[in-house]
């Protein structure tokens, strides 16, 4: 019998270029990032494409596949190519493309910084652990953000973030809303400060298309919620 | 080139209850004006009144202010969907304020036809 075959068409190039055409055998639990794989090996040697641990905890694989942002790794085959055999592969949205599928994520992990997504410890080495109650309010809102790989599709996915390009976006504010829930952390006002600008959590329009397609079934809206109702707050009581 | 708008990504229940939300905010910003200056030429007299009232049972009219009932109703509920957001609805409940803010909306919208050609 003979193979069945599928037609994979990638993005070569970077902001312009053009979609190239390659015939790829359709195997069982075929992920996307094997058909990128199998097209570098075998037919495109250069072919540039980011993965690393290839099960869903790096965060580097994400591309778009047919129009929607995925992390290729763990997206089967069989769920984005249609009965034609056609798939699709570009790189992520709302960044710089270095070349092919490789994407410059610079701008996205430098605004994690401007959001402040870094633990500001308030304690040292010879205290003792801070009691942290799992099933605390603030801990389970901290819980439900925590499991972010950086992958940046919600990124890619965000309408605000490709209209003002300013616009920190879903994952750095999400970030900023499991801080925020941490007890042990810090800097809880001055987050709220950094977060609360024009091109921060006010700006979101809570479209959710971050939360359709985040792979760790996150929902930035939510966190963004969260920290609308707190830098809110924070203003009507004068901190920030 | 990659298209610049792709609707693919874009495809799902809250994408779609933004865009109504938004595109009917829009739209009742282009008619309110037109509406209430509909209403002003019922204050010029009576006669100018009945004029008014005349044209205003047509039914094109009549249909035209059940959609802009039914634009106001839809905007309302849009807008308390994205209050509840903000509230904190998510998941299976952020879902529910869909179904729930497009269903009121047209029945408000129904009821309001109901009533003009009845
Ligand atoms: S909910 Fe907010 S952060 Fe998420 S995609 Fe929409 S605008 Fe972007
Ligand atoms: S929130 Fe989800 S989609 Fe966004 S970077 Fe984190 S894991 Fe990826
Ligand atoms: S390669 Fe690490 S998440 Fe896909």
């Amino acid at each position: 019998m003979a193979e069945e075959m599928l037609e994979v068409s990638v993005w070569r190039g970077a902001a312009e270029g053009r979609f190239v055409a390659y015939a790829v055998p359709r195997r069982a639990n075929q992920t996307v990032l094997d058909l990128v794989s199998h097209i570098q090996q075998r037919l495109e040697p250069g072919l540039s494409y980011r993965f690393a641990c290839r099960v869903g905890m790096c965060g580097s694989c994400a591309m778009t596949v047919n129009g929607k942002p995925r992390w290729t790794c763990r997206t089967h085959v069989a769920r984005v190519a249609g009965a034609d055999g056609r798939v699709e592969i570009a790189p992520l949205r709302n960044m710089p493309v270095i070349k092919d599928l490789a994407c410059d994520l610079a701008p996205f992990f430098d605004k994690w910084s401007r959001a402040r997504g870094r633990f500001a410890p308030t304690q040292t080495r010879t205290d003792d652990f801070a009691p942290v109650a799992p099933a605390s309010i603030q801990r389970q809102a901290a819980d439900a953000g925590i499991e972010c790989i950086g992958c940046a599709v919600c990124y890619s996915a965000c309408d605000v973030v490709a209209w003002n390009p300013d616009y920190l976006g879903p994952a750095a504010l999400n970030r900023a809303w499991t801080l925020h829930n941490d007890a042990r952390d810090g800097a809880h006002t001055a987050r709220l400060a950094a977060v609360a600008g024009d091109a921060g959590c006010h700006a979101c329009h809570s479209h959710q298309s971050c939360t359709e397609h985040c792979p760790k079934q996150i929902s930035p809206t939510l966190s963004i919620a969260g920290l609308k109702r707190a830098s809110a707050l924070a203003a009507l009581k004068g901190e920030i | 080139m990659r298209p610049s708008i792709d609707l693919r990504g874009r495809g799902h229940a809250a994408y779609w209850a933004f865009l109504i939300h938004r595109l009917s905010g829009v739209a009742l910003a282009l008619f309110l004006p037109l509406h209430f200056w509909a209403l002003g030429q019922a204050i010029q007299g009576p006669q100018a009144l009945g004029g008014f009232l005349d044209w205003a049972s047509q039914p094109l009219v009549k249909a035209a202010e059940t959609g802009l009932v039914l634009l106001l109703a839809l905007h309302l509920t849009g807008g308390l969907r994205v209050l509840a957001l903000e509230a904190g609805a998510a998941g299976a409940m952020a879902r529910a304020t869909i179904l729930a803010g497009v269903a009121v909306g047209l029945t408000i919208g129904l009821m309001f036809l109901l009533g003009v050609f009845a």
